[in-house]
């Protein structure tokens, strides 16, 4: 299992338990780090983090008031203990997200707002937008004011950091698990009966069968099942090029985004077999009746860690900054996990998740992307202009 | 304009009855099944879970945000595309000037320029990307991805719809009263206010009118500049797509009704006043 430290007034951190170090603190495995703090068996934060963050938002702003001013708005704040930290202005956060994430972030930002406030901290306003990931992450590189960028794979932030500079370059590291809350996976929805009898990849490339699938130039799912698709040909001795080649032939229709494409197969009732996130396909089930729709599990599929950043060059104010930062903090704690497995996605910390959220995922094969070289050399490869995808898709 | 009215009556059609029926039958039925079925539908939809579901759907703040943003819009697209309309056909049709063909083509560009394309020409000229968008982002300024460019984009897609109305109108009714009103010694201003315009006046009504329809429907441009914030720069036919991503089916058309009642509306509004100023709007021109 596991455990969840407290590492920053806002910032917590998950791993599996290496030691204890005697003065209340433990040490965790991160993955990328040992780190170690207090563990948060309740999932109450720590009350300081108000005074705190109130503290240094007055002394930030000291030396554009005047000392005295300061000194004693800082006094005041900190002997009326936590108070609204930054009162002087409405924070507000734009969370710009891919597709599917709609409804989670939709409950997120109510308990984010609840807690934040809770802390004494001045009520935050969260606006989302949502999209393929690709295209979320070019209209930031054109100027949408994102606060943070929630995205489908790393290499959309990536982006983002490299035309803009918006973002500094080890983004990665800020936070925990490679700055992925919670992880995912691709599975395909079949119609019920599975009237087609699609068990695996290699039922996707028979004849007449139709696969849909979203843009990878646009779409993070999408790029995460073409390499889920590879992978499968790569493990069962196929041509992984031929394999995947063959498979986007049967491909009647590209969306741009994930949603589109859920709405394309379910409402619209094209194709035999989606490739969906599997977040979006159980969604697609509680939202759209069990009896309508099956999912099936392939024997390997790719393990899809959506990552979250800061968008620091958009950052107006202290204020924004330290909400925005507990924002995606926030991520980490053990409520805001169990949301996430509600939602149907593979959050690491189950301590406070109904066992039935849990228990829901099925076992199976799941290759990272490290296997691939990471999206750093994946995404040049593959789905850059004239990259592997471009090559396939034009024979 | 091609009126030409049958000096006396003469026998309508020579056809069998059968053939006429059939015809008839085949028209109705084509708008039954094209353009009657889905506006019901809409309706059907919204009305899905009754009455209170509608209400419902249209008293959440998304919902709510979309409306005002889309009346927003039109409050300011419409009368600025009115204002730069009446300029351009009353400097079209009265005047004579070089380039008067180049600056009829180009009230005309936004008929035939996708309005996809349009939105992204927004976006690369006041995108973060170019030297203009830079500098509007570093004082502070939002074009894109806010209120302004989502103006911008609705005065682009509505542009040539009053000065289409308007053109012909004023050519048709020809110089001969300005120039009557100017040999009697009348300004320029109080010519246009008391003899172009209340020539025209239904023309500029009935062009308004659909300027206001468009720029309420309008998608493609501004789901590019908007950038899809919710409760912030969602319109309402974004708004619509949204909901009815997110499974919210009812909202969706209900937000969609609401679109469609709007458009009835203005419909309705052209109708009552062909029908009020008929032989007003006869002796002008006949839509």
């Amino acid at each position: 299992m596991y455990h969840t430290i407290q590492i920053g007034a806002h910032t917590l951190a998950q791993g599996t338990f290496i030691r204890s170090l005697g003065d209340g603190r433990i040490e965790i495995d991160a993955g990328h780090a040992r780190l170690s703090g207090r563990p948060v068996a309740d999932p109450k934060p720590p009350a300081a983090g108000g005074v705190l963050g109130a503290l240094r938002t007055a002394l930030t702003a000291a030396p554009l008031r005047g000392g005295i001013l300061a000194a004693v708005a800082a006094l005041g704040l900190v002997m009326a203990g936590p108070t609204p930290a930054a009162a002087q202005d409405s924070v507000e956060i734009l969370n710009v997200s891919y597709d599917p994430t709609r409804e989670f972030y939709r409950d997120y930002n109510a308990l984010f707002t609840a807690w934040w406030t809770a802390q004494g901290n001045a009520p935050v306003t969260i606006r989302q937008s949502h999209g393929g990931a690709g295209a979320q992450a070019r209209a930031v590189i054109d100027g949408l004011a994102a606060t943070v960028v929630t995205l489908a794979l790393s290499a959309d932030i990536d982006q983002i950091a490299e035309r803009t500079g918006r973002i500094p370059a080890d983004w990665q590291s800020r936070l925990p698990h490679n700055a992925a809350p919670y992880a995912s996976t691709i599975v395909f929805l079949v119609r019920e009966g599975n009237p087609r009898g699609i068990a695996d990849w290699d039922d996707l490339v028979a004849e007449g069968v139709q696969v849909i699938t979203p843009n990878p130039k646009t779409s993070g799912g999408a790029r995460w099942n073409f390499l889920a698709a590879w992978a499968y040909a790569d493990r069962n001795g196929l041509d992984p090029r031929e394999f995947v080649g063959a498979l986007y032939r049967n491909v009647p229709v590209l969306d741009t985004g994930a949603r589109g494409a859920t709405t394309t197969f379910t409402q619209r009732g094209i194709g035999h077999v989606l490739l969906a996130w599997e977040n979006e396909a159980f969604l697609a089930l509680a939202e759209l009746g069990e009896d309508a729709f099956d999912i099936v599990v392939p024997s390997v599929s790719i393990l899809a860690e959506p990552p979250v950043s800061l968008v620091d060059g958009n950052i107006t104010s202290d204020a924004q900054r330290a909400a925005a930062e507990a924002y995606l903090a926030h991520l980490y704690s053990p409520e805001a996990q169990a949301l996430a497995l509600r939602h149907h996605y593979r959050a690491r910390d189950t301590s406070l998740a109904a066992p039935d959220d849990v228990a829901r995922f099925p076992e199976l094969e799941l290759v990272t992307i490290a296997e691939f070289g990471g999206w750093s050399v994946v995404q040049p490869a593959f789905f850059g202009d004239g990259g592997i995808f471009d090559q396939i898709y034009e024979e | 304009m091609s009126d030409i009215a049958p000096t006396r009556p003469v026998p309508v059609t020579t056809e069998p009855p059968l053939v006429r029926a059939l015809l008839i039958g085949l028209a109705v039925a084509f708008v039954a099944l094209f353009l009657f079925a889905p506006l019901v539908t809409v309706f059907a939809e919204a009305l899905a879970e009754g009455g209170r579901g509608v209400i419902a759907a249209l008293s959440l703040p998304d919902a709510r945000a979309a409306i005002a943003m889309t009346l927003t819009i039109a409050a300011i697209a419409v009368p600025l595309n009115a204002v730069f309309g009446i300029a351009a056909a009353w400097a079209i049709a009265k005047f004579d000037f070089r380039g008067k063909a180049v600056l009829i083509t180009l009230i005309d560009l936004p008929f035939s320029v996708s309005p996809v394309v349009a939105g992204l020409t927004l976006v690369l000229l006041f995108g973060a990307n170019s030297a203009l968008g830079a500098w509007l982002m570093a004082n502070d300024i939002r074009i894109v991805f806010a209120l302004p460019g989502i103006v911008l984009a609705t005065l682009f897609v509505t542009f040539p719809f009053v000065a289409r109305e308007l053109i012909p109108v004023m050519i048709e009714q020809g110089r001969a009263e300005e120039e009557a009103a100017l040999t009697l010694g009348a300004p320029g201003w109080r010519i246009f206010l008391t003899v172009t315009l209340p020539n025209t006046r239904w023309a500029l009504l009935y062009g308004v009118l659909l300027s206001n329809a468009r720029a309420m429907g309008e998608f493609g441009a501004v789901a590019v500049v908007s950038g899809k914030i919710r409760g912030e720069t969602a319109t309402m036919p974004t708004m619509v797509e949204m909901f009815y991503n997110e499974y919210l089916s009812v909202a969706a058309f209900s937000l969609a009704a609401v679109l469609a009642l709007l458009a009835l509306l203005t419909l309705l509004l052209k109708s009552l006043l062909e029908w009020r100023h008929a032989d007003l709007l006869a002796a002008t021109r006949r839509h």
